[in-house]
């Protein structure tokens, strides 16, 4: 049995390189397209249903925002009822710990095989490799998560992995895949939705019945109450959750709420935003181990994994509100255009594009590059159902690639120096506000301009072919604003010189 | 030092920028948010509960105490339904009209022996009328989780109108986060395949839910 | 009342037509205008591009240069953005490193008098008929700042709507953005031609001899792109229309 893919996004080029590759795969623009358009008015008509939303999204920011600022309390508090309750707690660091840790307590079990929820933390640690290179196969059984096993591809979306993939892929991968990890899929399987869905019922029904290990992430644990909740739609998420003898759920810290009754926030928050469903098909909520009903063995690795670098920047702090429901991405132009893969990371879209170079820090080409994706139109802001200001994150982390400055790594605060490969931008940036700051500078640069008018090229050479490439440059006017107010009006201006 | 230690400390020094005295409770959670979306009488709230599960796929039927033995039945044999998975604690008459085999839920049932049973049949916790949501909370009329999970067909039965609520927020109210919930909105169903929703994955691809009102 | 003109620097420098139908349009509702010869620009591409602290001497410019306006209308509804929404986080910014309150006192003095053209007319001046005349078919497109952080929302439509000979199409995915972005439109060419070529085609397609917004550098780039795919559609930034009357079009 050959382990789980290979694909891996280390060592992938920087976003505006790879986006430039992506941007031309017709399949794949056309894939997207159709895909987030057909979310988006969706998800519009499941929010508009209901009339407070605007303060379901505040109390969502609110709740997240107080759990944020007291997380050593809450985190505290969760290990205390997760241990009353019968499971056990286990603290990572970094990625290599926690999957040091699922590594060891599979072992323990003696299994060499696990089932896997759909789960983003398990994506950002990179679980499944770690797993196989100990001898341990992990089977992914959500759908979108099955393609992506399958066809040894990497995740593209943080909702529908598979969501680059049409229907007619899909239909392929299976038919040449399945038969390699298990039941093979049915003779002349067609590419409807609905077959699509049987088939892979029918591969993973003996995983699931056979299943002595699940791995899960949670979308939320509650404090108060040691409870873990699970937000799913197939049914996958429940088999994982209820028939293994051992489950273990790696989940980020920041994913804590204080009690059980602010799940009334997020439960209406999450489904809207993410499938634009009023209610996902099934939500699992447990508490610990229970007799008889469910894993006899209930293991909670809690990870850290540059979370703790995340909370220490005030404005950066706010993306760890994130519920993880891909509505930022599915509105996003630039999203829609590059594709998930140019992000290089689990988390793609504006989401990824805050979270990754925070998790990550901002010292590689690629890291660096993320905050630039984004034309800054807002989209994502608008729709975040617990209001992540994503443009302003944007920005905030801009500044720290070209101006460095006082960061947290690791858990140790330092300063940071810019990112490399900014140096002509920051002598002309710094040029350009020169010039701005003396008018006089700037007349006699527009004046030189206008006088040169006829002489300008239609195309530029070096850098400014990244413009002149697609679109005509405007034309220089004879005269700029400023001299012809001073030509006709200054007279009668008290306020000019 | 552990590496729980080594977190929380990490997490205590992200937040150098909180006041040493402050409380969880002083940041501010407006709350004013609505407990449910609109005023309906119990039977319109039992009507949108049954618009919003039919919206979602779920197969509903409506009935009164008396008559839910024999609709139970006649649910099942038109399923052509050979053997019934039975929560220990379910009404003894909900059963009474048919002669079906029934598998006790019982703890040495494997996910094998469920995944040759034809049928199981519930009642629940609460209902969530906004939502099309049934929660179950594995009372004894409800069973182990598994057991609404493994077969492809499960018929839950919901007490209108004393398990009927309008919303989510009402719904927790009710609910103890000690016992395991299963929150079911429909039959199983994906958004995988091009973002669009088509149902029927791993879990039961047909979930027919019953109003019954008391007599 | 004085009015205080930010022409802003990509209008100054390219677009001189798209201020003096501003001055046009505000001088015949009876405003009297004016023009501070010390401003420049508003430090968006700086600010936006992570040079925050080379935006810090253009914040307390602009400050300086509109200190005595009792309302300063920039027809852009990026640059109106820039002062309103990023100025004060400019000025919290510098104070947390420990350099005083100056640029929030400077932010705080100009932020709630700086107005986007559309909002001057509808806000204050109370009017929405400013007795155009446009004899042309106009598609709309919002631009993201004017629609997302200034939440112009029905203004410039409402505007429209009252211009005689005006004869406004739908454009679709009118919402979405153009692709310029700022230092985006070249750090991302690819994704933001993509974007550019997208939105171009959609104008194109609706039959309408102009593309009318709210600002001309999203307009420079779908100008520039319309121009590259041989459209014939004329980019126009909506002051030209409602300065426009029977005896001049503009």
């Amino acid at each position: 049995m050959s382990g789980p893919g290979h694909a891996t996004y280390l060592g992938m080029p920087a976003f505006p390189k790879a986006a430039d590759t992506s941007t031309r795969d017709t399949q794949l623009r056309a894939n997207l397209r159709h895909a987030t358009h057909t979310i988006r008015a969706k998800r519009a008509t499941a929010v508009a249903e209901l009339d407070d939303w605007g303060k379901l999204r505040a109390a969502g920011a609110a709740i997240k925002d107080r759990t944020l600022r007291h997380l050593d309390h809450y985190l505290e508090q969760l290990e205390r009822s997760v241990t009353a309750a019968g499971g056990q707690v286990h603290w990572a660091a970094d990625a290599d710990e926690a999957n040091r840790i699922v590594t060891e307590l599979v072992r323990a079990t003696g299994e060499r095989e696990v089932v896997k929820v759909k789960s983003m933390a398990t994506q950002e640690i990179g679980l499944n490799h770690a797993l196989a290179a100990a001898g341990i196969t992990a089977y992914e059984t959500d759908l979108a998560e099955l393609i992506v096993q399958l066809g040894d591809d990497l995740p593209s979306h943080i909702l529908v992995p598979a969501i680059h993939r049409n229907r007619a892929e899909i239909r392929d991968i299976f038919a040449a895949k399945m038969a390699r990890w298990g039941r093979p899929a049915p003779d002349n399987l067609t590419d409807a939705p609905a077959d699509l869905a049987e088939a892979a019922r029918l591969h993973l029904r003996e995983k699931f019945l056979n299943a002595k290990v699940g791995v899960s992430g949670a979308n939320f644990m509650v404090a108060e109450t040691g409870t873990l909740v699970v937000v799913e739609s197939e049914g996958n998420g429940r088999m994982c959750l209820t028939l293994p003898e051992t489950l273990i759920s790696v989940v980020g810290i920041e994913k804590v709420v204080p009690t059980f009754q602010d799940l009334e926030v997020f439960l209406q928050l999450l489904p809207r935003s993410s499938t634009a469903e009023r209610m996902n098909p099934y939500t699992s909520t447990w508490t610990g181990t229970t007799d008889d009903d469910g894993p006899r063995t209930f293991h909670l690795v809690l990870l850290d994994n540059g979370r703790t670098d995340t909370l220490a920047d005030t404005v950066g702090r706010q993306a760890l509100r994130c519920i993880r429901c891909s509505a930022c991405l599915n509105v996003c132009p630039v999203y829609e255009r590059a594709g998930g893969h140019a992000y290089g990371s689990a988390y793609p879209g504006p989401i990824g594009a805050i979270l990754t170079p925070q998790l990550r820090g901002t010292q590689s080409e690629l890291d660096a590059s993320l905050p630039y994706a984004s034309s800054l139109c807002g989209a994502c802001y608008e729709v975040c159902p617990v209001a992540i200001d994503i443009p302003e994150v944007l920005v905030h982390l801009r500044e720290r690639v070209v101006e460095g400055g006082p960061v947290s790594v690791r858990g140790t605060r330092t300063v940071i120096k810019p990112a490399k490969g900014h140096a002509a931008e920051r002598a002309a940036m710094r040029a350009a506000r020169w010039a701005l700051d003396h008018p006089g500078v700037l007349r006699t640069g527009q004046r030189l301009a206008s006088r040169t008018r006829r002489f300008h090229p239609r195309r530029l050479p070096g850098p400014g072919r990244a413009w002149s490439d697609t679109r005509e440059l405007p034309t220089v006017p004879a005269e700029s604003f400023r001299d012809w107010w001073q030509r006709t009006r200054a007279t009668n201006d008290r306020s000019t010189p | 030092m552990s590496s729980r230690d080594l977190v929380m400390a990490r997490v205590r020094r992200a937040l150098a920028d909180v006041p040493r005295a402050e409380t969880p409770s002083e940041v501010a959670v407006e709350r004013t948010y609505l407990r449910r979306h609109g005023d309906r009488t119990p039977a319109e709230t039992a009507d949108l509960l049954a618009e919003n599960l039919a919206d979602y796929r779920a197969v509903v039927h409506r009935t009164h105490t008396a008559a839910l033995p024999a609709l139970i039945a006649r649910l099942l044999t038109a399923r052509n339904a050979t053997t019934v998975v039975v929560p220990p604690g379910l009404p003894a008459d909900w059963l009474s009209a048919t002669d079906i085999r029934r598998i006790p839920d019982t703890a040495d049932l494997t996910p094998h022996d469920l995944d040759a049973v034809s049928s199981v049949v519930t009642g629940c916790a609460v209902a969530i009328a906004e939502t099309g949501t049934v929660v179950l909370d594995a009372s004894p009329d409800q069973g182990r989780r598994r057991i609404t999970l493994v077969p492809d067909h499960h018929i839950c039965v919901i007490r209108v109108p004393a398990q009927v609520v309008d919303s989510v927020p009402e719904a927790l109210e009710r609910l103890d986060p000690a016992r395991p919930q299963t929150w079911i909105s429909g039959p199983s169903a994906t958004s995988d395949i091009e973002l669009d929703r088509v149902e029927g994955v791993h879990g039961p691809r047909t979930l027919e839910v019953v109003l019954v009102t008391e007599d | 009342m004085r009015v205080g003109l930010f022409i802003t620097c990509v209008n100054d420098t390219l677009y001189p037509r798209t201020g003096q139908a501003v001055v046009t349009l505000l001088e015949r509702l009876g405003v009297e205008v004016g023009f501070p010869t010390e401003q420049s620009c508003c430090g968006q591409p700086q600010f936006n591009t992570g040079y925050r602290h080379e935006t810090e001497p253009l914040v307390r410019r602009y400050a300086t240069a509109f200190r005595d306006y009792d309302y300063i209308v920039a027809p852009s509804g990026s640059c109106a953005a820039m002062v309103r929404d990023n100025y004060p986080r400019i000025g919290a910014k510098a104070a947390a490193e420990g350099r005083g309150q100056e640029l929030s006192e400077a932010a705080a003095a100009v932020v709630p008098r700086t107005y986007e053209l559309t909002e001057f007319l509808t806000d204050v001046l109370k009017v929405t008929d400013v007795g155009a005349y446009y004899p042309h078919t106009v598609t709309y497109h919002p631009t993201c700042h004017g629609l997302r952080m200034l939440h112009l929302g029905d203004r410039p439509r409402a505007l429209l709507d009252a211009v005689r000979g005006l004869d406004l199409v739908e454009l679709p995915g009118a919402e979405e953005c153009c692709g310029f972005g700022g230092t985006f439109a070249v750090k991302n060419a690819a994704v933001s031609a993509a974007m550019g070529a997208d939105k171009a085609r959609n104008i194109t397609a609706t039959g309408a001899e102009a593309v009318c917004t709210v600002d001309n550098s999203c307009q420079m780039h779908i100008g520039g792109t319309l121009a590259r795919q041989g459209s014939t559609v004329r980019p126009v930034h909506i002051a030209e229309i409602l300065a426009s009357t029977e005896g001049h079009v503009w």
